[in-house]
């Protein structure tokens, strides 16, 4: 039984013929000024009449455009038919988080742009509808918890409260284990509630979620830093089986002249401050910021995270908010939809450029940034032209505070103290690719502390193999450890 | 949450805590630190263990009252509860039997110092204590340090107690005695750190100083409490907080701690006013040990 009347299924020809349904947002001039969600979710109106728009294909190329193989149509169908707990319930079979993945997925690059209906009319808004369902439930019905197997008995160690730990945990009660997620921060949800800002997704919704993997058995343990607290090895002696899932939480910065200045930070120390810590409602709240307002930010780099920079500094009441990236605009790889709501709401690019030099005052503050003017040369390995610096191309142009978002590396915590956990240079783990196992027995991992710095869903999709995977190990005695 | 077991002045503003830490007792060694949130929308502050007891799964810090988190820390009593706790964070104390050892605390610095002044007599070092303080009362940990220091020796910049000047001088006097050092470690305020490396720069003594840069995450995440070394960039929080103190650009330091002078400020003044109220009920419900 729906909640809603279903809505009737239009002839085909009719179908395509209806244009996707615009996401309903805040307007750009209101928006960035606050921190309150950008879009702001579709009616059930609206949310049936996109469902209508799937063409319930019978071989669904998008399902294997999605990395955890959500059953789209099925889930679509479901919101047509006005039954959205039952669309709720299809998602969180493949997807533990649907109300985040529907929000930060890059749907452009994944599930939508395999839909039958992109190349010659528009692609089923899958993000929004999958989004739709997901809150839906949570402000409805409440996040239904699993049924769970019975109880194993086995003790399963969750290193790192991200996606990618939070997915693993939630297969593994489902499967009737004891698991325990360990964070190092106050706060669970890895890069969900210290990096991605409050305006793209709702600290509430990440919350809810782990209430709701709480209320499904789960258990939590902040401010609990492996490696320091406690090292694996440790650990080991009470729990069956582990997942890392620690992130790529190490900042790179370019190590070019005056990056110590005071306001040059590394776009996880300005999130972190402003998301985490609050500094954006500075006196109720303990943590600072520098004072952004009136000043003139420029965010170095071009993906989600300088665009989250970007777009927070407009909001902390910058003058002026740029992005400085070395390449074109079509190689940045933002979201697509970050980038456009980062135009709308007023940012400048400065494309083709890239800093060589921070100048400062006496007082060691930040004044103004040197910036090298580039143009596309040869392609390079990765088959994209490579920017190369324009011969005496130097602006020097006046800042106030510069944001480094040009990637993380590994954080060398754990690695350091478990010297026979196999990493690569960069000093991420090495896993079996079909299974998750590390070089350390009963040790499986997975995330951007294995892929280096990705998306959320891969993350997850990662935390679920590794699952099945522990479970295998676990439960079946033949499960062997090889590891060459 | 962790459980104040004690807390006690042992000098102006600067107060000592006991916490139940079981975990935390267990596996941290000289020179590591804490960081701790006291309310749900506090700052992370680091602070050094001072002290610990595995056994009966405690930790000390000392904290000194100098902005509105450590002020409202120093509110807590026995009974309460920190939190959040997180650690032992940081590389411990390199510690080994360098043969003669100067540690030199200047202020609430001391508390840093001890606990490594301390493992250092443990390791077979002949120990001399250099106290600093602005006059008497400000002298801590005393009787503490003198229990397994092989000197010790008070100094007040106003003559009210112990030498009369800075710890520097009282330094240098050591070296011009013609005693043999061979290992100074100097913690406080960082002129006085700048201060000990010139002067033992030209001796060529071992000199060792505790970095206090701004911390947020306190696990090498965030790239805030980066410090310039050697002209390289490191973060304090993972790759220290101890290094060699003549390779440490300390402008950099200074200039990064006043970073938030004012907002610092405006805390401070809103917290003193009492204009925040708000978190007057946190602090109670804390003290209930409530979330
Ligand atoms: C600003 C920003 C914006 C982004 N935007 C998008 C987007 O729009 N769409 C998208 O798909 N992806 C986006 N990403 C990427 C995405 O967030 C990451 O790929 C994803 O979060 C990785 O998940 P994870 O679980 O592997 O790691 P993380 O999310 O990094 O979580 C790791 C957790 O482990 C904890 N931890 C680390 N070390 C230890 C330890 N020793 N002991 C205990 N705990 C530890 C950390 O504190 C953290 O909570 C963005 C990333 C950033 C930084
Ligand atoms: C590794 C380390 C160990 C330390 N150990 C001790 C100790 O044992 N006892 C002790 O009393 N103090 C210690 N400190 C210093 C202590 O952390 C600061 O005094 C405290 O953070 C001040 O916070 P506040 O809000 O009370 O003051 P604020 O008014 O916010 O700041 C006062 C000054 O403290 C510094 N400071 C501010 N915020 C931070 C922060 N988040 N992290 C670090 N420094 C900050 C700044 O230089 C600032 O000018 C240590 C610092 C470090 C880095
Ligand atoms: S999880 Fe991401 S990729 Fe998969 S269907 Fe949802 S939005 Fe698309
Ligand atoms: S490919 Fe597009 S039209 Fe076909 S089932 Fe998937 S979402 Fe629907
Ligand atoms: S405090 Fe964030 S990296 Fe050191």
């Amino acid at each position: 039984m729906g909640q809603y009347p279903p809505v009737e299924l239009l002839p085909s020809k009719e179908r395509t013929k209806i244009p996707r349904h615009k996401i309903p947002e805040q307007d750009p001039n209101v928006r960035r000024a606050n921190f309150k969600e950008v879009n702001l979710g579709y009616t059930i109106e609206m949310a049936q009449a996109e469902a209508q728009r799937c063409l319930m294909c019978a071989n669904p190329p998008c399902i294997g455009g999605c990395p955890v193989n959500i059953k789209i149509p099925q889930f679509i169908e479901k919101i047509r038919e006005g039954d959205i707990a039952e669309a709720a319930r299809i998602l969180k079979e493949d997807n533990a988080l649907p109300a985040v993945c529907g929000r930060v997925c890059p749907q452009e690059e994944q599930c939508e742009i395999v839909c039958v209906l992109t190349k010659k009319f528009q692609p089923v808004a899958i993000g929004n509808l999958e989004r739709f369902a997901a809150d839906w439930e949570r402000e409805n019905i409440g996040i239904q918890v699993p049924k769970i197997e019975s109880k194993t008995g086995k003790k399963v160690a969750i290193i790192g409260g991200g996606p990618a730990g939070l997915s693993a945990a939630g297969d593994l009660i489902r499967m009737g284990h004891d698991v325990t997620v360990f964070e190092a921060l106050h706060e669970i949800g890895g890069v969900l509630v210290y990096g991605i800002p409050e305006f793209r997704l709702p600290k509430v919704i990440v919350r809810a979620e782990v209430e709701a993997l709480a209320a499904a058995g789960v258990k939590f343990e902040k401010n609990f830093v492996v490696g320091l607290t406690s090292t694996l090895d440790e650990m080991m002696q009470q729990f069956d089986a582990a997942f890392l899932g620690v992130g790529a939480g190490l900042p790179y910065f370019m190590n070019i002249p005056g990056e110590e200045l005071v306001g040059v930070y590394s776009a996880n120390e300005y999130l972190t401050r402003v998301n985490l810590m609050r500094a954006y409602d500075f006196g109720p709240n303990d943590t600072p910021l520098i004072n952004i307002k009136n000043k003139t930010v420029a965010v170095i780099g071009g993906g989600n995270t300088a665009m989250d920079a970007v777009r927070t500094s407009l909001r902390l009441g910058a003058k002026r908010a740029m992005i400085v990236y070395r390449r074109s605009e079509s190689e940045m790889p933002a979201r697509i939809e970050e980038v456009h709501h980062a135009k709308e709401e007023g940012v400048e690019f400065m494309l083709l450029a890239s800093p060589t030099e921070y100048l400062g005052d006496e007082r060691g503050w930040l004044r103004s940034m040197k910036v090298q003017h580039m143009e596309l040369g040869e392609p390079d390995a990765s088959g994209r032209r490579k920017p190369v610096p324009i011969p005496g191309a130097i602006e020097e142009i006046p800042i106030d505070v510069a944001v480094v978002a040009i990637g993380n590396g590994s954080n060398p915590v754990i690695t350091r103290a478990t010297p026979d956990l196999k990493t690569n240079k960069w000093g991420n783990i090495l896993v079996d690719k079909t299974t998750m196992k590390t070089s350390k027995k009963g040790v499986f991992a997975g995330g951007d502390i294995v892929t280096g710095g990705a998306t959320v869903i891969l993350a997850m999709g990662a935390g679920r193999t590794a699952a099945k995977y522990i479970n295998e190990y676990l439960m079946n005695p033949d499960f062997v450890w090889d590891w060459e | 949450m962790n459980k104040i077991i004690e807390a006690r002045f042992i000098g102006p503003n600067v107060k000592l805590f006991k916490i139940e830490a079981p975990k935390i007792a267990e596996k941290r060694k000289a020179g590591q630190f804490v960081m701790l949130r006291v309310h749900d929308n506090g700052e992370r502050i680091p602070l050094t263990i001072a002290d610990s007891d595995a056994n009966e799964g405690w930790i000390e810090i000392i904290a000194q009252g100098v902005g509105k988190t450590t002020k409202l820390l120093n509110m807590l009593e026995a009974g309460d509860y920190i939190h959040d706790l997180v650690g032992p964070l940081g590389k411990p104390s390199h510690i080994e039997n360098f043969g003669t050892a100067v540690s030199i605390g200047g202020g609430v610095g001391t508390a840093i110092a001890y606990p490594i002044a301390k493992a250092l007599k443990e390791a077979g070092n002949y120990v001399i204590s250099i106290i600093g303080g602005r006059s008497k009362e400000y002298v801590i940990l005393e009787s503490e340090i003198s229990r397994f220091s092989d000197e010790v020796y008070p100094t007040t910049d106003d003559g009210s107690y112990g030498f009369h000047g800075f710890v520097t001088q009282k330094l240098q006097e050591l070296i011009d005695s013609g005693k043999q050092i061979d290992f100074v470690l100097a913690i406080g305020p960082v002129p006085m750190m700048e201060a000990v490396a010139k002067i033992t720069q030209p001796y060529g003594i071992k000199t060792v100083v505790s970095l206090n840069s701004i911390m947020v995450d306190g696990t090498g995440m965030c790239g805030g409490c980066r410090a310039l070394v050697n002209g390289e960039t490191v973060f304090v929080c993972v790759d220290g907080p101890e290094f060699d103190a003549h390779q440490v650009n300390f402008k950099v330091l200074k200039d990064r701690n006043n970073t938030y002078f004012l907002e610092e400020k405006e805390s401070l003044h809103d917290y003193e006013c009492h204009l925040d109220q708000a978190f007057f009920t946190l602090l109670k419900k804390q003290k209930q040990g409530e979330n």
